[in-house]
């Protein structure tokens, strides 16, 4: 029994320490913020401002970064969710012994360095636009979007691959059975089936968008973005204007985490009474189901 | 003004799918099975050519291309752009003899500090990796065979949470933690342990505590989903049979999370070594990390050739740390990016 004790603390202990890692940082980091050195400083604490708040307002940098990040992340929105489903739905129907090889091919932008993929894109584009002309077309916002969807598409396209696992072909049969074509079970089966999954791929492509610096510091050229301009500042040197935007933005997952949670609870609800319901139904009317 | 190396990139995905296709279309013929409809039978033209336009686009303009003209034009010397295709435009190894001895020309000594980075970065990535493993295992462990599901919401919701924080600011967060002035000095001063502010930036600690801390949900999840899948009476049965706790953690759970674990290291270890917000923001001044060293030749440099020489050194390192991982743990990549 002392052992067992023994062994639940330890894990205890463990677990805080987990937690203590992850949010430690960011937890001081946020205490900067709202300090009034000029240096961020979490301790000793001297006096409570929001005069960095007022700063981050101010900055035109940051919010042209901003404009420009949502959209890219528009851009990428568009390229990379309609090219995640054509992809996984070829998956379903290539030829067979061509299968590994294009699985190797459309997964392999997930495993290479997000730097590879942003300075691969600039130097082909650089030629090919040199080539053909469209010189117009070697710009950042260009660049960006591409140099980013050659990964994220790969991301939505495993998002709609394990949608389309769970695909009961019974109901495509059905269909076909009963005499529709095959672009109509495209239409009325198979994308009302993957749209759950159409939202979460572009919830996920805007974010891995909005969020990725690696590929996008090398398409962007003379642009910037949100996080590039941050980037720079960050290695400049430090300011409390950066902590105070990372507490917006912390504010802003807590507050969309808390509405997320509720939904689902609501939901959860929802489905729950439904099924007590059908279930009182069908326990109502045993003949139906006997006859 | 395109060479033969040009034609050659241009043209052989095309000549793969053709073939392919041919194939797939002879096999259909002689199955003689009439079920079996063509592509464009089975979805129609208008959804055939949007699945085909897409998917090519993508694979072969945005995946497949640009790989290969980058490794293509790392074999070029450097040159303004009005020589391109020109007399002197000819393969070359140039760039890679300037990563090997630190001079086109001379083979007298090796670069010392950019094979040093190199391998520095390569054996940090293990060791990150290594540690991010350690770190995860046991709360991954916890989650999936221990807590109640409850717990186990509440606990993905602040694994996750601090993720959604930017990579940029998290590093910020730790140059605010480890700075000269930052809090864990201003502690350790404050206590009496140190009399003099400790330069963690320039001793690197920021960066690989930074790093380790980046990549933590590439490790998590994967093993999560792994070890969720094993039966729990697997474990009761080894405990029943005496098996002591380690014993059960290295002959049951691991071997099953195999995928699991091949999957998080990989990725981990990609990341690592691939990651340049980290080592720019939270290395030293004499820190050695690569990735930095081929941003520098791109835009302080403006070397393009040795830059893509560089990044292809790079990928080449990932792509056989991947292979040698699945050698290893005898796993497919399927399993890995599920």
């Amino acid at each position: 029994m002392n052992s067992r004790f023994v062994m639940k603390a330890m894990i205890g202990f463990y677990i805080l320490i987990f937690f203590t890692y992850l949010f430690g940082p960011l937890v001081v980091m946020g205490v900067t913020a709202f300090n009034t050195p000029n240096y961020p400083q979490a301790y000793p604490f001297e006096g409570f401002t929001f005069k960095w708040f007022a700063m981050l307002a101010k900055d035109d940098e940051l919010i042209t970064g901003l404009k420009t990040s949502v959209l890219i992340g528009i851009g990428v929105v568009c390229v990379a969710v309609p090219v995640g489903l054509a992809a996984a739905i070829i998956m379903t129907q290539i030829y067979w012994r061509a299968r590994s090889l294009y699985y190797l091919v459309v997964v392999s932008p997930v495993l290479t360095p997000g730097i590879i993929l942003g300075i691969s894109t600039v130097i082909f584009w650089k030629d090919v636009t040199s080539w053909t002309g469209a010189k117009f077309l070697f710009n950042g916002y260009f660049l960006t979007i591409l140099g980013q969807s050659t990964f994220i598409s790969a991301y939505s396209m495993l998002v709609f691959l394990s949608r389309l696992q769970r695909f009961d072909r019974a109901q495509e049969e059905a269909a076909l059975d009963l005499g529709a074509s095959y672009p109509q079970v495209f239409r009325h089966i198979l994308l009302p089936f993957l749209k759950p999954a159409v939202l979460s791929a572009s919830v996920l492509a805007f974010l891995a968008s909005f969020e990725n610096y690696n590929t996008t510091t090398f398409a962007i050229l003379a642009e910037k973005t949100l996080v590039t301009v941050l980037a720079g500042r960050v290695r400049q040197g430090t300011t409390p204007t950066l902590s105070a935007l990372a507490v917006i933005i912390v504010a802003i997952t807590v507050v969309g985490a808390v509405i997320y949670e509720v939904l689902r609870r609501a939901e959860q609800k929802k489905a729950d009474a439904a099924k007590a319901t059908a279930l009182a139904a069908e326990a109502a009317t045993p003949v139906a189901v006997a006859a | 003004m395109i060479e033969v190396g040009k034609y050659l990139i241009f043209l052989g995905p095309l000549i793969v799918i053709a073939v392919f296709w041919a194939m797939a279309t002879v096999e259909r013929r002689q199955s003689g099975e009439p079920g079996a409809k063509s592509f464009f039978g089975r979805n129609g033209i208008a959804i055939s050519v949007f699945l085909l336009a897409a998917v090519g686009l993508w694979a072969i303009i945005m995946i497949v291309l640009p790989q290969l003209y980058m490794v293509d034009f790392s074999f070029h010397p450097k040159l303004p752009p009005r020589d391109y295709g020109g007399p002197n435009d000819h393969y070359t190894l140039d760039s890679y003899r300037y990563f090997i001895f630190g001079s086109t020309t001379s083979m007298d000594h090796l670069n010392v500090i950019h094979l040093k980075a190199f391998f520095m970065t390569i054996f940090a990535s293990i060791i990150v990796t290594a540690i991010n493993f350690c770190i995860c295992y046991p709360m991954a462990y916890y989650m999936a065979q221990v807590a109640t599901p409850e717990r186990l919401r509440l606990f993905m919701l602040m694994l996750i949470a601090p993720f959604w924080v930017n990579e940029i600011l998290r590093a910020f967060a730790f140059r605010v933690l480890f700075g000269t002035s930052g809090l864990i000095n201003n502690f350790l001063l404050g206590i009496g342990v140190i009399a003099e502010p400790i330069d963690f930036l320039g001793l690197d600690v920021a960066m690989y505590t930074g790093l380790s801390y980046a990549y933590l949900l590439m490790m998590m999840f994967p093993l999560y989903n792994a070890i969720e899948s094993l039966d729990r009476n697997q474990i009761e049965a080894a405990r029943d049979l005496g098996a002591p706790w380690w014993h059960i953690h290295l002959f049951v759970v691991m071997p099953f999370a195999k995928p699991g674990i091949a999957s998080g290291c990989t990725m981990v270890f990609m990341l690592t070594a691939g990651a340049l917000a980290a080592p720019l923001i939270l290395g030293g001044p004499n820190t050695l990390w690569f990735t930095p060293i081929v941003y520098d030749r791109f835009y302080q440099a403006f070397n393009w050739p040795q830059g893509s020489a560089y990044a292809f050194i790079l990928l080449l390192t990932c792509v056989v740390f991947v292979l040698a991982v699945l050698r290893v743990f005898k796993v497919s990549l399927g399993e890995i990016t599920r």
